[in-house]
């Protein structure tokens, strides 16, 4: 057989295993990670994780008060930073497209969307729970909603600006107002794939431990005062993984399998009843 | 043969203007793309723009109706009287001009909404109509647009889910509704097989008894079978314009015939 040609084949396959090791190699610690919290935590996770609050030393407990803590403070994140991103997306894609200000902006969003949770933890206890006189679940939510605008801004603006000027024209054509075509025409086109970005935001903040630390730090007891300090699933594992009592580490596991399930669960609901209906033709 | 063209096109001679432009230009930022077009188009008939890629028809096109306006960087100079008003002038309320002139696109742009709601879409805009006339409306425009026979079960699901074909006849059907005196074709047939083509071609042949059309096409052989009138454009100027027939035939200006014997273009 020709030289050449054997060459090329053989680069194929090369190149074909390279990959192949590539994949397997993300795909084992992948499933070591979830082996492992699965073997741990399946055992702790049984029904009074979600009706017994944490408990003392020694004593024992579920973790009631850090999954109503932490569910509360991302739904407030979200209502807070789900809102602000669609509508700063809006104006990016719609309005200001093109202009200097736009690119300052995304400029701007791309660098907070890269910085350290930790740091936006500090920013908003600084700049409120110094200012309110005290850790609370309100600066927990306005942390996380931080972390998740620039998601949502980034995310919705790519799917708006997939909508095709044509269908944007088509509206204005037909005599509907700048705003109008934007709810009726833009929003709609772009919905799945503005939806997708919150809920994968959700997720993205449900797992978020730093910002905590800083605002809402923590709460051994169920609390639904979002004005004072509140328990959570990630300061509660961190609290504690760290700790010397075994059945302490058991919750921080049955923790840690909780939210890694909830973020699977929200990724297979998008995965499997969240596409785009197929064309017929 | 010429003779008898120039015959036919003299009993089919318009009675009255719908459109007059005076002094257009157009320009996008620095760049001129139209220059001092000075047309007269008649009431219910097919006129076609036809000329190179670039050439101005579609911008053209879109000054008919302000499409343009959309994007800041674009302009329009002159005059385009639509029933002897001024449409270019900025008192000109732009919404109200819209329902006087609607468009079709290349591209079939069905709204992601039902088949029902696509076609309301318009009226809903400008009238707040009891439900049972809205339906009424709805059935009319797609009958217009020859659709209704293929649609009337499925009213209910999503526009995006019909064929090109059937999406453009939908997107005619949409600007229909809106009971427009103008409608502008921009290549509306272009992505669409011949059969749709054909439809389609079959819908401007009975749409122009109450419409006055005006069509962009890249096609000769379209712009011949179904125009009434050819305006042939080059690098942004109005070559020469005739009753297709004539200009067809016997074209007076050595440009327009080198472009449709397909000398270049």
């Amino acid at each position: 057989m020709d030289w050449h040609y054997f060459k090329r084949r053989l680069m194929n396959q090369v190149g074909q295993a390279l990959a192949l090791m590539a994949t397997l190699f993300t795909l084992f610690w992948l499933v070591w990670l979830l082996t492992t919290l699965i073997s741990q935590g399946w055992q702790a996770l049984d029904l009074s994780m979600f009706v017994k609050d944490t408990p003392a030393p020694g004593a024992e407990g579920g973790m009631r008060n850090a999954i109503v803590g932490s569910l509360m403070m991302c739904l407030a994140g979200v209502a807070i930073g789900a809102p602000v991103g669609v509508l700063a997306a809006t104006w990016l894609a719609e309005y200001g497209r093109g202009t200097w200000l736009a690119s300052a902006i995304r400029f701007v969003n791309d660098i907070l969307l890269s910085t350290p949770s930790i740091i936006i933890g500090i920013f908003i206890y600084g700049l409120v729970v110094v200012n309110t006189g005290g850790f609370s679940g309100w600066a927990g939510a306005l942390a996380l909603a931080m972390i998740i605008l620039p998601v949502v801004v980034r995310t919705s603006e790519d799917m708006m600006l997939l909508v095709p000027d044509q269908m944007r024209e088509a509206a204005a054509a037909l005599g509907a107002q700048r705003w109008r075509l934007i709810i009726d025409v833009v929003y709609r086109a772009a919905r799945r794939g503005m939806v997708t970005g919150i809920l994968l935001g959700f997720a993205r903040i449900s797992g978020e431990t730093a910002p905590l630390l800083f605002t809402a730090l923590n709460n051994q007891f169920l609390s639904t005062d979002m004005g004072n300090v509140m328990a959570n699933l990630p300061m509660m594992i961190f609290q504690y993984a760290m700790s010397p009592y075994s059945n302490w580490q058991e919750l921080a596991w049955a923790g840690a399998l909780l939210i890694t399930l909830t973020i699977l669960a929200i990724n297979l609901v998008l995965r499997l009843f969240w596409r785009e209906p197929k064309k017929g033709h | 043969m010429i003779q008898m063209n120039v015959k036919k096109a003299v009993q089919e001679a318009p009675t009255r203007t719908k459109l007059k432009v005076e002094n257009l230009g157009f320009y996008y930022d620095n760049f001129q793309a139209l220059h001092d077009i000075n047309l007269e188009l008649a009431e219910n008939r097919v006129t076609a723009f036809i000329g190179a890629s670039g050439c101005g028809k579609s911008t053209l096109l879109r000054t008919f109706n302000r499409i343009y306006s959309l994007y800041p960087e674009q302009r329009a100079t002159g005059q385009i009287l639509l029933d002897g008003e001024n449409i270019l002038d900025k008192k000109q309320d732009i919404n109200r001009l819209r329902a006087k002139v609607g468009i079709v696109f290349q591209k079939p742009t069905p709204f992601p909404m039902s088949i029902f709601d696509n076609v309301a879409y318009g009226v809903r805009l400008y009238e707040k109509l009891p439900r049972g006339i809205l339906e009424e409306r709805v059935e009319e425009a797609l009958r217009k647009a020859a659709l209704w026979d293929e649609v009337k079960d499925i009213l209910k699901q999503s526009g995006t889910q019909l064929s090109g074909g059937q999406q453009q006849r939908l997107c005619i059907a949409r600007a229909l509704a809106v009971e427009p005196d103008v409608l502008l074709l921009d290549e509306p047939t272009s992505a669409l097989d011949p059969i749709s083509t054909l439809r389609i071609e079959e819908l401007i042949d009975d749409l122009k008894e109450r419409l006055t059309i005006l069509i962009v096409t890249h096609n000769m052989q379209q712009a011949a079978r179904i125009s009434d009138d050819t305006v042939f454009m080059h690098q942004g100027r109005v070559v020469e314009k005739a009753p297709t027939n004539i200009l067809f035939t016997n074209p007076e200006n050595k440009q327009t015939e080198d472009y449709i014997t397909g000398r270049y273009g």
